[in-house]
């Protein structure tokens, strides 16, 4: 006889402790109605060839209007540093994330 | 976590075994003419070829055994049209019989015989199966984490937590919560200030894990978040006050020492685990489920560390007196606790009185402090003594009674000291106040409890804030299991 763990494998699932009068999963932010004059992060994180795909993405955007910044991730292998997500958040509307290889 | 439905039972004889059992060997051949002669069904719960033949159905998950709460194998049922009729647990000739409606069933077996324990209580396995089967019943929302949160951070960005980590309430920890209380889980407890949601064993079960509480702790934490959410304790004014003071815990009663609190050295300090997470589960109870947060509704100008945890035990054991819930009016015996809108504690050092009047006269001139040595009587308070003073009225012969109204007189302030500008300090009793002397405390205003250390000629006093019909009572609970 045994007795499956699988109760407790799979994805971390606890009861919410709360009230429940606010929903459980954030909601999204509307999306940008127009890229004219919009400010726009571009954020390479680093990975090989990432910089072409998002060479490429500034181009179109400038196209459009949009006002594209650069900013990147030290490295691929770790979350962004605070500091440059805070600095993204303060300085444009609206980010682009580049995964390339 | 599905639901799991409990599954039914076919009519007629149903028999729970398990091989590993005795007295299953033993009935095997009850069960083969049981097999003959009626409608038999047999869940085997470790081995589905036991009896040899018998066409066992395989219950080796237990989902049966658990649905049906067998706690003894083997069990015999009758079932009708799936609903049980009758049961018997071991093996029992007359009550097989009965349920059989056969005669000389087993004839050259003993007439009676114990049966062993289902593998579906076995505590190995208990929770593990309370969490596959029973899971449904607890009702709160499932917050399911991404894979890549930590969960205690992932609890601390949700606002769940009182800056310190939580225990993640996972099903597993919240159903072995549950077990420490017979109450159902979807009883409602309270209704919870100061966004009045009622508040159910379930939730303060949650609560209660995610600040660290054993399963035993419940009840207390049950019966703290009722006395708190009380119009005489009004949680919701004492939340809301610019005062420090938060719900201060006082447990009396057998439950006490069951749980191991703590009312001996440093009483009020950290380390022991019922005192620290008791009143802590209290605090996130008000916090996540009443919805109130420090800078929201809580608009407490200081605050004091004790509105993370401020929970203790009477030693009812070495007191000369009675505990402080029979002068609330407990029965003796029964447990309680008592909540108080306490400030944070301060202590009474006097290490040369032995003798009883010049002991409350330091306590009288300490008290008077409280809160303000020139406002008077919109604040209870607390007097905690210590072993070392205490012996000192114990061997005076001073009952409690003969303290409190000691300590009455001796805070009978005259006017001229507590007017306004009196001392050349502004604040104070108005100047159309004409009454020659104010008490410092209402009757019934001054709680004495016995706790601490045994070493240290101490007291402490714990301030209050606004009493009466417009700030927060005294509040005692039975605690109920």
């Amino acid at each position: 006889m045994s007795v499956s763990k699988q109760a407790t494998a799979g994805p971390y699932v606890v009861l919410d402790p709360t009230g429940e009068r606010s929903l459980p999963i954030r909601e999204r932010l509307a999306r940008p109605s127009t890229l004219e004059g919009l400010d726009l992060a571009l954020l390479d994180i680093s990975k090989a060839r990432g910089d072409v795909f998002l060479d490429r993405l500034e181009t179109l955007f400038a196209e459009r209007g949009a006002r594209v910044k650069r900013y990147s991730k030290p490295t691929f292998t770790k979350p962004a540093p605070p500091d440059v997500r805070r600095q993204i958040a303060e300085e444009c509307a609206a980010v682009v994330e580049a995964l390339a290889d | 976590m599905t639901d799991s439905p409990r599954p039914p039972l076919p009519s007629g004889l149903v028999a729970f075994v398990k091989r590993d059992c005795p007295t299953c060997e033993l009935v095997v051949p009850v069960l083969e003419r049981l097999a003959g002669d009626a409608a038999l069904t047999i869940y085997c719960q470790d081995d589905p070829s036991f009896p040899q033949g018998a066409g066992a159905v395989d219950d080796t998950t237990l989902e049966r055994s658990w649905h049906h709460g067998i706690e003894t194998v083997p069990t015999l049922l009758a079932v009708d049209e799936g609903i049980e009729r009758a049961r018997t647990e071991g093996w029992d000739r007359e009550e097989w019989e009965r349920l059989s409606g056969l005669s000389e069933l087993g004839a050259e077996l003993p007439a009676f015989r114990p049966g062993c324990g289902s593998l579906s209580v076995d505590p190995e396995h208990a929770l593990d199966l309370a969490v596959r089967f029973g899971a449904d019943k607890m009702k709160s929302r499932r917050v399911e984490f991404a894979a890549q949160e930590d969960e205690v951070e992932a609890a601390f960005e949700r606002g769940w937590t009182d800056g310190l980590p939580v225990v993640p309430p996972t099903e597993r920890r919240v159903l072995a919560m549950l077990q420490g209380t017979r109450r159902k889980p979807d009883e409602v407890v309270a209704v919870v200030p100061p966004d009045l949601v009622e508040c159910t064993v379930e939730k303060v079960a949650i609560n209660a894990v995610m600040a660290g509480c054993r399963p035993e702790y419940l009840p207390v934490v049950l019966a703290a978040v009722e006395a708190a959410c009380t119009d005489q304790f009004n949680m919701h004014g004492l939340l809301a006050t610019t005062m420090p003071a938060g719900p201060v815990i006082i447990v009396n009663g057998p439950i006490r020492r069951a749980i191991g609190m703590n009312s001996g050295r440093n009483v009020f300090g950290q380390g022991n685990r019922a005192n620290s997470t008791i009143g802590r589960a209290l605090q996130l109870v008000v916090r996540n489920v009443g919805g109130g947060r420090p800078g929201e509704v809580d608009r407490a100008t200081f605050g004091n560390p004790g509105k993370v945890s401020f929970c203790f035990a009477e030693d009812e054991e070495g007191s000369p007196w009675g505990p402080l819930s029979a002068d609330l009016g407990a029965e003796p015996g029964v447990s309680t606790v008592t909540l108080f809108p306490g400030e944070g504690p301060r202590i009474i050092v006097d290490q040369l009185s032995r003798d009883p009047e010049s002991l409350a006269r330091s306590y009288a001139a300490n008290l008077r402090t409280l809160i303000h040595p020139k406002l008077v009587l919109a604040f209870d308070c607390v007097l905690a003594i210590g072993p070392e003073h205490a012996r000192v009225f114990r061997e005076a012969g001073w009952s409690k009674a003969q303290i409190i109204d000691r300590l009455h007189e001796l805070l009978l302030i005259p006017r001229e000291e507590l007017v306004q500008g009196a001392g050349g300090i502004t604040e104070g009793i108005p100047p159309e106040v004409s009454a020659p002397a104010l008490p410092k405390f209402r009757p019934g205003g001054i709680l004495l409890v016995y706790c601490g250390g045994d070493a240290g000629l101490f007291s402490t006093m714990i301030g209050g804030w606004v009493t009466g019909d417009t700030g927060s009572q005294t509040t005692l609970r039975e605690i109920r299991p």
